[in-house]
């Protein structure tokens, strides 16, 4: 034996002892879930991101995000209903007559989960670290970019003094820690800080939940805090499991393993809708798909980079090619109808930001006829083989970046090509890497590239990444994804942040947003729905955000999860324990000829060792 | 399997196979020959290992895409952000220092820090390579011996039914694709439907709400059938093959003859005689096939979202995490280079054939 394996000892006892194991299996029917042991409720939601740290500071990832903002409150949140911020641990606030100082007003009643009561100190001092360390500003700096000052004038009020006016600070959503557990981390790690991945559990926070386990690549563990101040959350335990493959994490759902997953396809969402204990929610989306133009890329001084085609300088070309694509076939094509083909840059779910080109304003709208027209007159002539050339005899072939990894990205690809087709315009469709896409990004060597932006409840920082103060200062290090630069747009983007009447500032946006559409370098083509399910075994309701056609994962509040009542016989049941044995209704006699079925492996296994070994025996 | 080195010196035992004989058993020259031929090998493996290490650096450097844009993508990060998290992974120094420190840190056993996990990718690595060895080393033990009690039976009579069957089945889930294979098993023995609805669990490596001892092993093997007879199914069929096509070639023997001319029965002859000495070309393959395992358990695990190395890997290559891909990158090479040496080291001393 010792010929076989060589670091034999470890690797030969697991293996026998996982054969072993294997053959306790025809006693599994004898073990009806060991998840009897677990009371309460229960409820699991199946991951695939991994977690970076659980450091508030320095977790960028979107799951960490996601869980962290249940575990510490922030100052305010969205409110469900009508999308507009509403009270969190700040209970009011308002700005001076310039606009600079902002007074927060917070409230008594929060606690961190060891007993100690949060104040305004241990706000000031989580904002304070994130401004003077920049380590600790990894997750949030962009937050405090303008600040001039942050202080705790007594323990429930806080004081926030501005460099400029800034829309911004409704919503602040930065994770507020303990002082008294966090300045002694950072003073220890010193240097180290940004390494520092915060895995002593339970954590310390206000939110309505405690992070107490996280066994990284099984799952992640949170309680519920019963003495939140908005309320204990109806569910005891929350889980989230890791499902490296999506398809696995949905037969999980069917199986009453997980009560919920997220980010289905089209596909996956039809395959689960006839199910009788799983309800499907298509939500509004919160993104949009585009694709940008590459302009002529420059940096911020005015250098010039890059390969575009020149003849994407011109305004005319550039919107004769959004003129040239249907938004609407790519819906149809692209995304089996799961989109909502777009015009404007904000998607709809944010009504009071979204805009649509109509009437006089939609001079863009699918028109292949206006578009060979408008490039006729422009003398862009119509080579023999039916691809324009450029007035200044550039043929009109144009390089087209896809995400390979984006199904409805390739389809959507195919259907422009085609379009741009219609109006003599050659398309070099490359379906790509997301590594190769992004490098030809920011190097400028594309012409048309696929992009697209999750859009917050605060839309200002995805105008900002439009600004030219978004232009690389040297080549490589841009911002956003568009080399768009424009006056008119600057002066628009500055206006909107100094704006605090929600009303005049969503006028602004409009306006915005209708010059990007103009220019016709960043263009929107679909908001793509959000597609997700879960078990009403185990779930009996859920808070929406937003309350209509909203989605439940990936929530800019803790709603979904903090308002999740469970379902009648959900407690045992409905855990993951339920699988052998819980509802799925499997007679034993099954389980008992699956045992047999794998004794008989082992045995075929076993009998050859043995026999083997018996003649051996015999001959001595 | 049991006792291949007595078993093994049979042919010389038996005087009946012309085997050339190893020149002065002892003596200095001999010496010579072994300890040249281990430093040799060693030698071999030391430089394969360098070459790995370099070229996993470079290759992973020349992939296109920056991991730090990679990593904020659709985030909201100022450049600011973005320069502190470059500077951190050390990024921001020339290729020839990272290169340095990197391998710098290889001689003290860093492999360096995940981007991703921001932890030492060696802490990483240690505590997913328990779930690994205990799946693949599972899966390996049972895929031979089912492999070589199948090839025996098939090579001692091929072209018979049986080598038929157990060729055509053997090689139909070698051509499988494991990733398909896996969520087959999923859909019909997990999922709640199929014929065997829900019997085991989609995913993971042990429900996460059991404790204690007993239960946890319960559900650990509960957990393992369906990636285990993935794995079984997608591997077994080469050490089938192997063993099969050595047999044969043993069947033609002297010796065979000699036993079957003592009256032994042909089973008899076949176990006894003949399979032994087959077994010997498969050592050599159970040590090679090490780079097949590794492929086939990064695909078993992905499917099955079992926490192990393979998990890990497919998790670093989505970010992309450079300092967690090299590191496993430069773990999984290290470990077939290993093997080989191990193989090339062993094969020796069980057939003196072939000793130096």
């Amino acid at each position: 034996m010792k010929t076989q394996h060589p670091p034999s000892g470890t690797l030969l006892r697991r293996a026998a002892a996982s054969g072993s194991a294997l053959l306790l299996l025809g006693g599994l029917t004898a073990v009806p879930a060991a998840a009897d042991e677990a009371g309460g409720n229960t409820l699991t939601v199946a991951i695939a991101q991994q977690v970076d740290s659980f450091n508030p500071f320095t977790a960028q990832l979107a799951v960490t995000t996601n869980i962290l903002r249940h575990v510490y409150d922030s100052l305010t949140t969205v409110d469900p209903e009508t999308g507009e911020p509403e009270a969190s641990l700040a209970e009011t606030w308002e700005a001076s007559e310039d606009g600079l100082t902002w007074t927060f007003n917070i409230r008594d009643d929060a606690y961190f989960t060891d007993g100690e009561q949060l104040t305004a100190d241990d706000v000031a001092w989580t904002f304070n670290t994130i401004m003077e360390n920049d380590a600790a500003a990894i997750a949030s700096g962009n937050y405090v970019a303008g600040f001039e000052s942050v202080t705790a004038e007594d323990p429930t009020t806080l004081v926030i003094e501005l460099d400029e006016p800034q829309a911004t600070m409704e919503s602040l959503r930065v994770p507020i820690v303990p002082q008294h557990v966090w300045e002694p981390i950072i003073e220890e790690e010193g240097d180290a800080f940004s390494d520092y991945t915060a895995d002593d559990f339970p954590t310390v926070g206000s939110g309505p939940f405690v992070l107490t386990e996280h066994s990284r690549g099984e799952h992640i563990r949170l309680e519920a805090n019963p003495d939140h101040w908005r309320g204990a959350p109806g569910f005891d335990e929350l889980y989230f499991r890791y499902y490296s493959e999506k398809d696995a994490a949905v037969e999980a759902l069917r199986s009453g393993e997980v009560s919920f997953v997220y980010e289905l396809t089209d596909a996956q969402i039809t395959s689960l809708e006839t199910l009788d204990d799983v309800a499907v929610n298509i939500a509004d989306g919160k993104r949009f798909q585009a694709f940008t133009i590459n302009p002529g890329a420059q940096t911020q001084d005015g250098e010039e980079f890059g390969d575009g085609h020149p003849a994407l300088s011109d305004l005319t070309l550039r919107q004769a090619i959004v003129m040239g694509i249907d938004n609407d076939e790519i819906v149809q094509q692209g995304a089996n109808g799961q989109a909502v083909a777009a015009g404007g840059y904000i998607p709809p779910r944010y009504t009071d930001f979204h805009w649509a080109p109509e009437g006089d304003e939609a001079v863009l709208d699918f028109d292949p006829d206006a578009a060979n027209e408008m490039l006729d007159d422009a003398g862009y002539e119509l080579g023999d083989d039916g691809v324009r050339v450029s007035p200044d005899g550039d043929r009109l072939e144009l390089r087209m970046h896809v995400h390979a990894d984006r199904p409805d990205n390739v389809q959507a690809g195919q259907v422009i090509a085609e379009r741009l087709a219609d109006i003599g315009i050659e398309i070099d469709n490359r379906t790509v890497d997301p590594g190769i896409l992004s490098d030809a990004l920011y190097d400028a060597e594309y012409d048309l590239i696929f992009t697209g932006w999750t859009v917050n409840p605060d839309p200002d920082y995805v105008f900002s990444i439009h600004t030219c103060g978004a232009l690389p200062t040297e080549p490589g290090t841009m911002q956003g994804d568009a080399y768009f630069c424009d006056e008119e747009y600057d002066e628009l983007y500055a206006a909107q942040l100094a704006e605090y009447d929600r009303e005049a500032r969503a006028d602004i946006i409009h306006q915005l947003q209708e010059v990007l559409y103009r220019e016709a370098v960043v263009n929107v083509l679909t908001y793509p729905n959000i597609m997700e399910a879960y078990r009403t075994d185990h779930i009996a309701g859920i808070q929406l955000e937003p309350a209509e056609g909203g989605n439940i994962w990936g929530q800019d509040g803790y709603w979904a999860w903090w308002s999740a009542e469970p379902a009648e016989g959900a407690a045992r049941g409905g855990g993951i324990g339920g699988v052998i044995g819980g509802g799925s209704g499997v007679s034993s006699g099954v389980l008992i000829g699956v045992g047999a079925g794998v004794l008989v492996l082992l045995a075929a296994g076993a009998f050859f060792f043995f026999r083997r070994r018996s003649t051996v025996e015999d001959r001595e | 399997m049991t006792t291949t080195p007595t078993e093994a010196d049979e042919p010389t035992g038996a005087g009946t196979a012309d085997v050339p004989a190893p020149a002065g058993p002892r003596g200095p020259g001999r010496t010579v020959r072994v300890v040249t031929y281990v430093l040799g090998r060693l030698t071999t493996a030391v430089v394969s290992l360098f070459a790995v290490i370099v070229a996993g650096f470079f290759l992973f450097r020349i992939l296109p895409g920056d991991p730090v844009r990679a990593m904020t993508e659709g985030r909201e990060v100022s450049a600011e952000q973005r320069e502190e998290l470059r500077r951190q992974f050390g990024l921001d120094q020339p290729l020839w220092q990272q290169f340095l420190d990197y391998a710098g840190g290889l001689l003290r056993l860093d492999l360096g820090i995940s981007f991703q996990y921001r932890e030492p990718v060696v802490d990483l690595i240690l505590e997913r390579l328990g779930p690994t060895l205990l799946l693949a080393g599972t899966g390996t033990v049972i895929a031979a011996l089912l492999g070589l009690f199948l090839g025996a039976r098939a090579g001692w009579k091929p072209g018979g039914r049986g080598d038929r069957t157990n060729t055509a089945v053997a090689l139909f889930f070698w051509s499988v694709p494991t990733f398909w294979l896996g969520l087959l098993l999923i859909v019909l023995l997990a999922s709640g439907r199929g014929f065997m609805p829900g019997l085991f669990p989609t995913g993971g490596m042990v429900d996460p709400r059991v404790s204690g001892t007993l239960p946890t092993v319960l559900s650990t093997a509960q957990h393992m059938v369906l990636p285990v007879i993935t794995m079984v199914a997608v591997i077994y069929a080469q050490y089938l093959m192997i063993m099969r096509s050595s047999l044969m070639d043993e069947k033609g023997a002297d010796y065979l003859t000699t036993a079957r001319a003592k009256g032994l029965r042909d089973a008899l002859v076949r176990r006894r005689h003949a399979v032994p000495n087959a077994l010997l070309p498969t050592v050599t393959l159970i040590f090679l096939n090490l780079g097949q395992v590794v492929s086939g358990v990064i695909l078993v695990e992905t499917v099955f979202s079992w926490p192990g190395l393979g998990q890990l890997f497919y998790s670093g290559l989505r970010v992309p995490d450079l300092g967690l891909v090299q590191g496993l990158f430069v773990v999984f090479a290290a470990s077939v280079i290993l093997m080989n040496l191990l193989a090339d080291l062993v094969y020796p001393l069980l057939d003196p054939r072939v000793r130096p």
